[in-house]
Formats: C-alpha cells, structure tokens, sequence
C-alpha cells in the first residue's frame, strides 16, 4: 500500500523538479568551495575565469589557506586569531544559557507561584524585541554603569546570554514539562530537595532537548555579526571570525582571491557540527515551532 | 600561537564565576528553612535569567522607545524621527524594501520548501537531498553573503564571465548584469539569498508535518478518484495547517530583522537598505541615535502582531493541559 501511494505522488516531473531544487541549492556553496583551492591569477586579473574551469585546468592550491590563516603583517586576515576569538566566546555562552535556561524552565514548569503562566507568556513575548532595539541602551549600561572594559569578551558573553534566553527558555521548558509527574514526586518522597531534583532527575532527563538547544546557540552565535559589531571592539584580540570575515570581504581589493578561503574556513565548523547533529537540530526545531 | 593560552585563561575563569555563582544559589536553596522553602527556590531558579533578562531585553526596548523621540544630542523633538522616516525618499525606500522582503521571502521560502518536501517524500536517498536544501541554514549570513557574491559575479561585457549566472546569460547570449547594483531589482537578488537560506528550514519542518497526515486519508482520496494534485490540496494542506502558520510567522520575523545579508552584500547601498540595517547605520554610523530607535521601535511595531497571535495559540493550549 505504502507503494502505490508513493508511485501514485512522485511523478516524473516531481522528480526532475526536486533534483533542479536540489542542485541550485547546492551549487552556490559549492563554487565556494571549489574556488578557495584556486590559484589568485585564476580569481582575480586577466587570467581570470569562472570556478567551473578548474576541473578542466586541474590547477589546485592550499596557499589561500596558509594564507589567511598565518598571521603577517596588519593587512593579513590572520584568521587563526579571530577563529579561537570565535571559539572562546561561543562556548561559555551556550553553557551560561543551558544552565540558566533549564533552571527558569525547571521554575516556569513544576514550581507553584502567582502569576507564574502569564510571567511564561511575558518571557516568551520577549522575542519579539529585535537585537537592534536593545544594542544601544545595553552598550551605555555595560560601559557606563558597570565598567565592563572594552575589548574583552565579558561584554559579548552577557549580550549573547540575554539574547538566548527567552528562546531557550520556551524551548527546554516544551520539554521539561514533558517529564512524568510521578518521577518528581517519588524523589521528593525520598527526601531529595529542589537542586538535587534539578541537578540529579531532570537535567539528565533532558539531555536531547538540552543538545538541540546548544546545537542552535552554538550556530547562532558562531554566526552573528550584529552582537559582535557592537560589543566586540573589532580588535583580533575579541572580534570573532564573521566580523573579521566581513571586513575582509568588505573592502574591494588585490586580495579578493582570499575572501573563498576565509568564508569558508569560517562555515566549516557550523557545517560539521550541522552534519555530525543534525538530528538534534531538527528534533529543535520540531519542538520550537510544532509544539509552541 | 602563544595568544591562546591568555584566551584560555579568560574563558576559564569566566566559566570558575559563573559556576561559583550557581553553587552559590544552589546552596540557599538547600539550606532555606522549611516554611520558605519553595519560596526560595522559585526565586532562586527564576533570579538570574529574570535579571538578565530584564537589563537585557525589557529596560533596553523601554529605553530605544524613549529615544526614538530625542534628536542628534538627546533633546526631545516629538515625532520628528518618524516625520523623517515617512518623508524622506531615502527612508521610504527602505521602508518599501523591508515591505518587499517580508512579503516575498516567506511566501517563496515556503513554496519551495512544502514543494520540495512534498517531492523528495518517501523518495530514495531523502535524507541526502534534504541535508542539500538544509545546509544553508548553518551558514552564517556573512558567509552566504560571500557565497552568492561569487554566484553574483560581473566582468564587462566580452570578458569571460566568473559568475554563473553571469556565465549563463553570456552563452544565452544576452549581456551581463549587474545584479547587486541595478535598482530596483537587486533587492530581488538579495532576497534570493535569503531565501536560499530559509527554505530548509521551511523544508524540515513541513516534510515533518506530511509525515503526520494518517496514510489511510491520502489513500481514501485517491480511491476517491482525487488526482495528485487534489489529494494535496484537499488532504495534505489541511493537514498541515499548523505547522504552515508556525514556518510562515518564523520566517516573516527573521525577514523583518535580517541585517547581515544587506550589511555584508551591499551595505545598504544603491537602494538596497532595509528597516534593521538602516537603523544600524542611523545610530552606529550616521550619529543618529534617535533616528536608529525610532527605526527599532518600528521593526518592533511590525512584529508586534505575529507575537501577540502566537501567544495566544500558546496561551489557549496551556489552558487545554
């Protein structure tokens, strides 16, 4: 049965139409790739020619990627800082948040208070305030008020952790509230108090929920740039890799032929952790969007 | 590559803190006397997420809405700002341009997307063509950006072409364009990027919900006599309804905050510029914070009634529980 339903929906012409989708898809990133391997004469200049020719040509280099990479002089990419810049501010961010997340959600789904369904509400409305609208005032606050000094991370580890929590909140509270009654009455029966509850039933009780939540933390804030315009300073001693990427690849000049090799040795770690987890990304998703 | 060790130490002790700060918390909450108990925990748990969230996202929105009524140097000026942003050419083509963005990007995103999932359904190699489609997704905005920079590619006329499509246009023998400076139409070609980037997730989220339409439904339908077509229309799409609302609300508010794609393609030149990048470059660039609010504070107002409608849903399905 399933096969006549299935011979009866895929048509030819679905087929045909899903592969021309799929390919258009694929080959913009593609030609990135195949074109960060070129040799500069072939990218730039008037032995220039479209990426395609390389398979004819077979004329392949890694000397783009020792070059952004190798710090030498103030005009070079000098990735390699920018890359561990990236790294040390994206994991303690998706750590502050997984932990501070859970801890409200774990509230917001067994605890008892007033009002504790409209503060939910409210924290899931917060959403809504575009980043744009908080950048300015939290600048002043952060320089001004507290003396958070310029061109350290602290600055972007708070901005980034404000911003995730309200998703994160809604997300793992979807799941924790989930959790079997029973399991949290019997350990309170037990003698068990609310952070050994929290530490030892529910947080190993959310494990896959918890990863779909640091997979989308972690992609999104390896990705942004508009956080990081704002609060990073721009130096290699903050700035992550997207806002050095964006810069690099702002300025027209003789060193465009860098700019495929930069791009890309900044996409390589959200595509690897997008392909080794991608399950939990999508079981996020799903319950971000289906059960909200 | 002697810089990491001090980044490693700032990320060390950053992560020492904040775990003495959590083992703090922990504590009292153990150690509260029994009558408080619940009290204390309730506080507990809530207080550094509320915390952060109210420094964070609540007092910065109340405080960009005040601005949005100051001028250059902090002096209220009334409606000036949005007298401005209704008035001027420049300010109404980005208002135009965001109105293009968040029209065209979730309609198409989802069309391809409930196509495509709806094509590759039950098909071999499904997982491999949907991780194709998906990919886009983990790549950052300033990424793709560079990516169909290359895709967008332009050398003069009779020059061998490096962009594809430009490369295209040459053997169809036509004449190359180019697509990021050619008003109005690059918005087009900026919005197809980020349609590029959308339509996965459109995709995973639909082909999720197809998945849940009962086979015996799709099964009667055609024992009916409903062509392919109709069995679609009058069984799957119904039966997604739900998930359509979500992707389509998701996708709109995404678009109506999409920044980088403009920021890093054209930097809001050559007509191009949309609410949120414009209001980056008003209070960051142009010194004009009370004009960059008062474009915020806009952006929020757009998105405002998608959240309210939401809520609601949500709302009434934690009554059902």
């Amino acid at each position: 049965m399933m096969r006549r339903v299935k011979t009866k929906l895929t048509s030819k012409w679905a087929t045909a139409a899903a592969i021309i989708i799929a390919v258009v898809w694929s080959v913009p990133t593609f030609g990135l790739f195949v074109t960060s391997f070129r040799p500069a004469a072939k990218q730039i200049g008037p032995r220039s020619n479209g990426w395609w020719n390389a398979f004819v040509d077979w004329d392949f280099t890694f000397k783009n990627y020792t070059d952004v990479l190798t710090p030498a002089g103030s005009q070079s990419a000098n990735l390699s800082q920018y890359f561990v810049n990236s790294i040390a501010i994206v994991i303690p961010v998706t750590i502050f948040v997984l932990v501070l997340a859970s801890m409200a959600a774990y509230v917001f789904a067994w605890g008892k208070f007033k009002g504790r369904d409209a503060l939910f509400i409210f924290v899931f409305a917060l959403q809504i305030i575009p980043l744009q609208m908080a950048l300015i005032p939290l600048l002043q606050f952060f320089t001004q008020t507290l003396h958070l000094p310029a061109g350290s991370y602290a600055q972007l580890w708070i901005a980034h952790t404000m911003f995730g929590l309200p998703l994160g909140i809604f997300l793992l509270h979807n799941f924790i509230s989930e959790i079997p009654g029973e399991v949290i009455e019997a350990a309170r029966v037990d003698g068990a108090g609310h952070s050994t509850i929290f530490w030892r039933i529910i947080l190993p009780l959310s494990v896959p929920a918890l990863a779909s939540l640091a997979i989308f933390q972690f992609l999104w804030v390896w990705n942004d740039l508009l956080v990081a315009l704002v609060f990073s300073g721009g130096t290699a001693d903050v700035a992550p890799i997207t806002q050095r990427l964006a810069e690099i690849s702002g300025t027209r000049g003789a060193r465009d032929y860098l700019n495929p090799a930069a791009a890309f040795v900044s996409i390589i770690i959200p595509l690897l952790v997008f392909f080794g987890l991608q399950r939990y990304f999508v079981r996020g998703l799903l319950s971000g969007g289906l059960k909200g | 590559m002697d810089f990491i060790g001090g980044k490693l130490l700032q990320v060390v002790i950053a992560l020492a803190i904040f775990a003495a700060i959590i083992g703090i918390i922990m504590l009292v909450v153990d150690r509260a006397p029994k009558s408080v108990k619940d009290k204390v925990t309730v506080a507990g748990f809530l207080a550094p997420a509320a915390i952060l969230m109210l420094v964070g996202l609540v007092y910065p929105a109340v405080r960009t809405s005040m601005l949005a009524f100051t001028d250059a140097s902090g002096n209220g000026n009334g409606f000036d700002n949005f007298v401005w942003m209704f008035t001027q050419p420049e300010a109404l083509t980005t208002l135009r341009n965001t109105v293009i963005w968040t029209v065209l990007v979730p309609l198409l995103s989802t069309s391809f997307g409930l196509a495509y999932a709806v094509f590759i359904d039950k098909a071999r190699g499904e997982k491999v063509l949907k991780s194709l489609v998906f990919m886009p997704m983990a790549i950052s905005f300033v990424g793709a950006g560079i990516i169909w920079k290359l895709v967008y590619d332009y050398r003069g006329p009779g020059l061998e072409q490096t962009g594809v499509i430009n490369f295209l246009r040459d053997a169809l023998g036509l004449d190359p364009k180019q697509f990021l400076l050619d008003a109005p139409e690059n918005t087009i070609f900026l919005i197809v990027v980020m349609v590029w980037i959308q339509t996965g997730f459109a995709m995973v989220i639909l082909s999720a919900a197809i998945k849940g339409v009962p086979v015996e439904l799709i099964e009667a339908a055609r024992l009916d006599g409903a062509n392919a077509w109709q069995q679609f229309r009058n069984v799957t799409v119904p039966g997604i309804r739900g998930a359509l609302v979500v992707v389509l609300t998701t996708i709109t508010i995404a678009t109506l905050k999409v920044f980088d794609i403009v920021r890093t393609m054209t930097a809001g030149n050559y007509d191009t510029s949309v609410v949120a990048n414009e209001m980056y470059t008003q209070a960051f660039r142009a010194g004009e914070p009370g004009r960059g609010a008062a474009l915020a504070l806009i952006l929020f107002l757009m998105v405002l009634p998608i959240v309210v409608y939401n809520a609601r849903v949500l709302r009434k399905q934690r009554e059902i529980h």
